[in-house]
């Protein structure tokens, strides 16, 4: 629980949010070397557009991140998928519908994220053990609750996610709003500095007169919450709701927020840092696609060029 | 050498701090000595240079007949996800190959029922389901077992071996201790209860500012002559004389704050400023933060000002400004958001009260030396909307000058209507609060008024007789 206090052994002059967006760019300059220039704004994006949903997820796991060493979130596949299921299936494909399929997706997320927090702290399980069992119950709702049959999402959710004016995505402006929004309450009120302050030492947070507990309980909740809207959005996009549809998100929410300059030791958060990495990861994905390698190989280089980015961006102690 | 250990002139310094200057001490086999001091006299420096933890700074440090020098320590040194024979293994090597549980087991087993018979520890619990009494029984017995191959024990040093022990126990062990000298095992024994020391000692050295001051066959130094010894008289040090501090008033009708059970109960009023002392360790600590985390007495915010920087006060990522106003947003805030222009604000009128020495308040405050790092972690405090504040020994590594600047800036805040209770062991610090608590074992066991203090009636009371 102790920090160590030699904590600026390697300062460096960027600050930690930067290396995904470097990563980004030089990732996306050097597909364009290669391709002669061709395609680079369509590849941008596309690759913007599938940010939104690892943007959504990881902003939530980086509340949980932020707020002290040990404290991870690995429920939010299975919250993604079943939010999606459940939010379609009330929606039951009527536009009408849409905001009570927001509302049931942020407030299902959210108590998940509570139950999650309760495990933690009642049963004293750490958070990646007691987050990873909770998946499992979740996923198992999930199936029996959706199963295979896929109800098709209102066709205004469709539109929205789709909605270009001007050529600029629409679900993409909200979507930074939103991280500015994030932003403000991060650094700007008196919740935010105190995640931040307990992220850094939770004894001397509570020494100073912070509620340490219900702030952590907060930052479950919100990762939730944001879980449940990612699968909500990415429900509507992909044509409903699939059993497998949140996988590739565990890894993602964790990369992102950390790869964005959130300190796995705690108390450092950036919002709009995880826009570069995640541009940076849809790239990546983009372009591996692209080769037309197989899907193992695939895997292998994102894995690796996640660790190697991972071990350039973030901050050791001696 | 007919000495199981011998020291001449030994030093140690810690950077500027002489923990030690200059002491002789030699023990003989057979031998048991007591040696008693207050906080600070430099006995764990010794225990530790004897242990050969760290080398002197200077003198020379000499061993005797071949043999092993263990240690019984205060803060037990048992791993508590193992049991009691494991525990055993870890410190002899020869406990090896097939078997070697079953050896062990037999060889701590043996040793706690010579030492404490009926002492009725399961073999096969793993030390964390043991109380804390029966865990300090491990700790002593593990200390005395002796493996075949390997050297004869030279010397025990037990700190505070009898804490936890309940009355039989300690009788018990003291009986042990006794025996052990007779097969000739030399002993040190240091003890806030000096009654034991006078049961098992042939000699006593006391210490005192890192020296021993007097030394002596028990016979011929009785209580009050140590507690004297201990205490003493300071030999003020010119120049850095604190000008003597002036009564303060204090309203006894004043509404209760604070209240803590016990011996003595502890009560403290509106605009008082009390103090909690006796030995390290003995509970002082722990009331604080129950008072900051649970609360005791009135309803009232409370506000911590925490000794250890490092483990209980600096956010280390942050910056002085942020730092300073953890404890406050409230009054940073404007609307729903922190104003970034009202924290600024905020921040340097502290830095100008409290005198705080940096460049600039956006710095990082792990930059600044200790001395103004608590000065930062005072004025998180001070600036909290709180009536009562809490002090846990917060002038660790904090120069003269500061020190005075602080004491009066308490002292006006007293004034002002504000609570403080002071954890310090320093009678200087002390002697700026309206009357003092002296803890024991957990627990206040006398209250010194600021008229009757001295060094000499805190170690009377610290020290158990």
């Amino acid at each position: 629980m102790s920090v160590a206090p030699a904590r600026a052994a390697r300062r460096l002059s960027l600050p930690p949010s930067a290396y995904g967006f470097i990563a980004a760019a030089l990732l996306w300059g050097g597909t364009m070397l290669l391709s002669d220039g061709r395609g680079g704004i369509e590849m941008l994006s596309v690759a913007l557009s599938f940010s939104i949903f690892s943007v959504a997820v990881g902003t939530g796991q980086m509340f949980v991140i932020a707020s002290g060493p040990g404290n991870i979130d690995l429920s939010c596949p299975a919250v993604i998928t079943l939010c999606a299921y459940v939010s379609m299936n009330l929606m039951g494909g009527a536009d009408g519908m849409l905001p009570v399929g927001l509302i049931a997706a942020l407030v299902l997320g959210g108590v998940i994220g509570l139950v999650n927090y309760g495990l933690v702290r009642a049963l004293k399980i750490p958070p990646i053990i007691a987050t990873l069992a909770a998946s499992f119950v979740v996923t198992s709702l999930a199936m029996w609750y959706g199963g295979e049959s896929t109800v098709r999402p209102p066709q205004a959710l469709s539109d929205f996610m789709i909605w270009r004016v001007g050529g600029v995505q629409v679900a993409l402006i909200l979507a930074l709003i939103g991280s500015g929004v994030v932003h403000l309450v991060l650094h700007r009120t008196v919740y935010g500095r105190s995640l931040l302050a307990l992220g850094q030492n939770a004894r001397a947070a509570q020494l100073a007169g912070i509620r340490v507990g219900f702030v952590r309980m907060t930052a479950y909740a919100v990762s939730g919450m944001m879980a449940g809207l990612c699968g909500f959005l990415l429900a509507g996009f992909t044509g409903g709701a699939a059993l497998n549809m949140g996988e590739a998100y565990l890894m993602e929410s964790v990369a992102v927020a950390v790869l964005g300059g959130t300190s796995v030791a705690g108390g450092r958060a950036s919002a709009f840092g995880i826009w570069g990495a995640a541009l940076f990861l849809s790239l990546l994905v983009t372009l591996l696609n692209s080769t037309g390698l197989g899907a193992g190989a695939r895997y292998l280089f994102t894995g690796l060029t996640i660790l190697v980015v991972i071990f350039f961006a973030t901050e050791r102690r001696k | 050498m007919d000495k199981v250990i011998a020291l001449t002139a030994v030093t140690k310094a810690f950077g500027p701090v002489r923990a030690l200057g200059g002491v002789d001490f030699a023990i003989a086999p057979g031998e048991v000595v007591g040696l008693v001091g207050h906080n600070g006299a430099g006995k764990s420096t010794m225990v530790n240079i004897m242990m050969g933890t760290f080398p002197p700074t200077e003198g020379r440090v000499e061993r005797g007949a071949a043999g092993e020098i263990r240690c019984v320590f205060q803060e037990l040194s048992l791993c508590l996800n193992l049991d009691a024979a494991e525990n055993t293994r870890l410190i002899h090597r020869s406990l090896r190959g097939l078997g070697w549980r079953r050896r062990a087991r037999a060889m701590i087993a043996g040793r706690l029922d010579a030492i404490f018979p009926g002492h009725g520890i399961p073999p096969e619990a793993k030390l964390s389901d043991l109380p804390i009494g029966q865990r300090q029984m491990v700790e002593i017995a593990r200390a005395f077992t002796a493996a075949e191959g390997e050297g004869p024990l030279a010397m025990v040093i037990l700190d505070e071996p009898t804490s936890a022990l309940g009355e039989e126990a300690t009788q018990q062990f003291l009986a042990y201790v006794r025996k052990a000298a007779g097969e000739g095992v030399a002993i040190v024994l240091i003890t806030h209860r000096l009654n034991e020391i006078y049961a098992v000692s042939h000699r006593i050295v006391v210490m005192k500012d890192g020296r021993s001051v007097a030394e002596g066959p028990s016979a011929e130094l009785p209580k009050e002559r140590l507690v004297e010894l201990m205490g003493g008289h300071a030999v003020p040090v010119e120049g850095e004389d604190i000008p003597a501090v002036a009564t303060r008033k204090t309203d006894p009708n004043a509404p209760v704050m604070v209240t803590l059970p016990g011996a003595v109960p502890v009560e403290a009023r509106k605009g008082d400023i009390i103090g909690f002392t006796g030995l390290d360790g003995h509970g002082q600590r722990e009331a604080l933060v129950a008072i900051q985390t649970e609360g005791r007495g009135a309803k009232a915010a409370t506000a911590f000002v925490a000794g250890d920087r490092q483990a209980d006060g600096v956010l280390p990522v942050w910056s002085i400004a942020q730092n300073l106003t953890i404890s406050c947003l409230a009054t940073i805030r404007r609307g729903a958001f922190l104003s970034p222009a009202a924290e600024r604000a905020f921040a340097e009128e502290w830095r100008e009260r409290i005198g705080i020495r940096m460049r600039d308040i956006d710095q990082p405050l792990t930059e600044l030396s200790g001395g103004n790092q608590q000065k930062v972690l005072f004025a998180r405090a001070l600036a909290a909307p709180a009536p009562i504040v809490l002090l846990d020994d917060p002038m660790r590594g904090v120069d003269v000058g500061t020190k005075a600047e602080v004491y009066q800036t308490i002292r006006n805040e007293a004034d002002a209507g504000r609570t403080f209770v002071w954890f310090s062991t320093e009678l200087e610090e002390l002697e700026n609060c309206d009357r003092v608590y002296v803890f024991r074992e957990g627990a206040p066991v006398a209250c010194i008024p600021r008229e009757a203090l001295s060094q000499d009636a805190i170690i009377a009371a610290s020290f158990q007789s």
